[in-house]
């Protein structure tokens, strides 16, 4: 990046020689200028459809809002967090929410490893594995789990069949390892493509080396492999941490949120498309959020996660 | 690799091979094989379907419930994918080529808005859009769209249009080219890879999404054909409509399944330039 602008500057002081200074500024200014010109239209979108509507959403938290009763509206206070934060409902969903997350995560991470590895190292029919696996990352995750709920119903599904015509689906320890295998069967691909950009950039002659010097596969993978893909293991966790934690189509179509199965945006949408409570679902909104933010904090500063995009600033 | 080419290890690898493969593969052909059965054959959780019937997808594509809403699917997905990409090149080259203030700000922005929990935007979004008359329109699809397709277009294009080799923009120019000339022969063909490849994430992105797609609307007018999959209620109301929900997943899966492998070199490019080099 800066390499293209010290050329032009460069070029233009060759030009003119004694007005040199002048004109670098003023071609900074010009380029200055185009920049903020070329940003602005997506600058503006991004911040009226999510800066402005956060906002709004802690205005809206702060007030009784009940669209059944729009007459009865009134500047309530933090009374909204307050009967959030005492209800069960709440701590149950934030309770499934993360154990969906960390298994989920963690198991797809595990998996999406050993994707990365076969995919890398196969010997042949590496184009149809690749095939195969961008097969679940395409397809539209409600019919995805539509399949997964059928295939758990009783006298219908093969998956039911093959474990004693079982109902998983009815009981919440049960439902929630569904929701989880819908969520890894899904993102795992996903997880293992990322990896794989990573692991391609561990040197072939380090491995032969340390080979060589007699390490065992366990070893190189444990002090090579590992600590050079770190980057890009932390931002692949990063993202899938944050995505699975807002999850809320499988649940939807799976369970519904029933028998104790949902997530907090599940908890958050039923409080608004259900109980039509644009105080209390604002509220949970917000709590959401800031569960998010102190999910990238721990992995940006606690893990030292680069964030994708810092390394464009520098450039 | 030496050790890697033994008969034994040959195997080996080919055994994960075809686990991978039928991993991925059976539960998409579970759903074919379940919009394949007649209502009878529902009702047994055989994998081959034991009465064959094409009547799954004869009820779904003559019923404006699930058409109309494939239809919405495509227009919103095509016109949020333009609009993003475009705005999104314009703010990509400027990350990738130019030098100003508040650029760091616009890539916070845009990673704050990758993670951005969605459901954090539903409550305002949906007072704000039944306010200004947008609720239930295929505009107040688009717009969100937009807003969440922009960083991922930011980060994937800047990725690639740093690897574009611009001086021969300029070399152009001294051959005798306008600047236009040198835009549309020299850099636009090799700026096209890269802004296909972001199409096709953002037009997924669009296409499966569902959160939206079911608080923003409310009839077949703007709903999407996700969402419709979850209000679709059977022929009878005594019938539960497993078969045509399962062919109307395939007939949304299908096609970008298709896209997905015929595109896939381009979208692995996609997924991992952001990721690993930015």
């Amino acid at each position: 990046m800066s390499t293209s602008t010290e050329v032009t500057a460069g070029a233009a002081a060759e030009q003119r020689p004694a007005g040199h200074k002048r004109q670098l500024s003023e071609g900074a200014r010009a380029e200055r200028r185009l920049g903020w010109l070329l940003c602005a239209p997506a600058v503006i979108v991004m911040i009226a459809v999510t800066a402005y509507p956060v906002g709004y959403a802690v205005w809206l938290s702060l007030e009784r809002y009940n669209l059944e009763l729009p007459q009865n509206i009134k500047f309530v206070g933090l009374a909204n967090y307050g009967a959030v934060l005492s209800s069960p409902y709440w701590w149950n969903a934030l309770k499934v929410t993360l154990i969906i997350t960390v298994f989920s995560v963690s198991i797809s991470l595990v998996l999406g490893m050993l994707l990365a590895m076969l995919m890398h190292k196969t010997i042949f029919g590496r184009g149809s594995v690749r095939t195969a696996a961008l097969i679940p990352y395409g397809i539209v995750t409600v019919a995805a789990a539509y399949g997964w709920q059928y295939a758990w119903t009783p006298s219908q599904g093969y998956l039911s069949a093959a474990f004693n015509n079982s109902a998983p689906l009815t009981r919440q320890v049960s439902a929630i390892a569904v929701i989880i295998l819908a969520e890894i069967w899904k993102t795992t691909p996903f997880m293992g493509l990322l990896l794989l950009a990573g692991l391609s950039l561990v040197p072939d002659d380090l491995q032969k080396a340390a080979m060589v010097d007699g390490a065992s596969g366990w070893q190189r993978f444990w002090r090579i492999t590992v600590p050079l893909m770190k980057p890009a293991i932390l931002v692949a966790l990063l993202f899938r941490t944050l995505d699975s934690f807002r999850i809320f189509d499988n649940i939807y179509i799976l369970t519904g949120g029933n028998n104790g199965t949902g997530s907090v945006s599940i908890l958050g949408w039923d409080n608004l498309f259900i109980a039509l409570n644009l105080g209390i679902g604002s509220a949970i909104s917000i709590l959401i959020f800031i569960c998010v933010a102190i999910i990238a904090f721990i992995f940006i500063k606690g893990f030292g996660t680069a964030a994708p995009g810092s390394a464009i600033g520098k450039r | 690799m030496a050790a890697a080419t033994t008969p034994v290890r040959k195997v080996e690898w080919g055994v994960a091979n075809v686990v991978v493969i039928a991993l991925a593969l059976i539960p998409v052909l579970w759903m074919v094989s379940l919009s394949f059965k007649t209502p009878a054959a529902v009702l047994d959780p055989s994998f081959i379907p034991s009465a064959w019937t094409w009547s799954n997808y004869h009820e779904i594509l003559s019923t404006t419930q699930f058409v109309r809403p494939l239809l919405n699917s495509i227009g919103i997905g095509l016109i949020a994918t333009f609009i993003a990409v475009v705005l999104a090149s314009m703010a990509a080259y400027a990350v990738a080529r130019l030098n100003f203030p508040g650029k760091a700000v616009l890539i916070g922005m845009a990673l704050l808005i990758a993670m951005f929990p969605a459901i954090s935007l539903v409550t305002p979004l949906f007072t704000i859009l039944r306010a200004i008359g947008l609720y239930n329109t295929w505009p107040g699809l688009i717009i969100p769209y937009v807003a969440f397709g922009l960083p991922l277009g930011i980060y994937t294009l800047s990725a690639f249009f740093r690897e574009i080799p611009w001086e021969l923009e300029k070399a152009a120019k001294v051959d005798g080219a306008t600047p236009f000339q040198a835009f549309v022969r020299v850099i636009a063909p090799l700026a096209a890879p890269g802004m296909v490849t972001t199409s096709i994430l953002v037009f997924l992105a669009c296409w499966n999404e569902f959160l939206f797609a079911i608080s923003f609307t409310s009839t077949i007018a703007s709903r999407t054909a996700p969402a419709s999959l979850a209000y679709f209620s059977g022929s009878s109301q005594f019938t539960v409509p497993t078969g045509p929900i399962a062919a109307a997943a395939v007939v949304i899966t299908i096609p970008i399944i298709l896209f997905v492998l015929f595109f896939q070199r381009r979208i692995v490019a996609g997924l991992t330039s952001g990721a690993v080099k930015g």
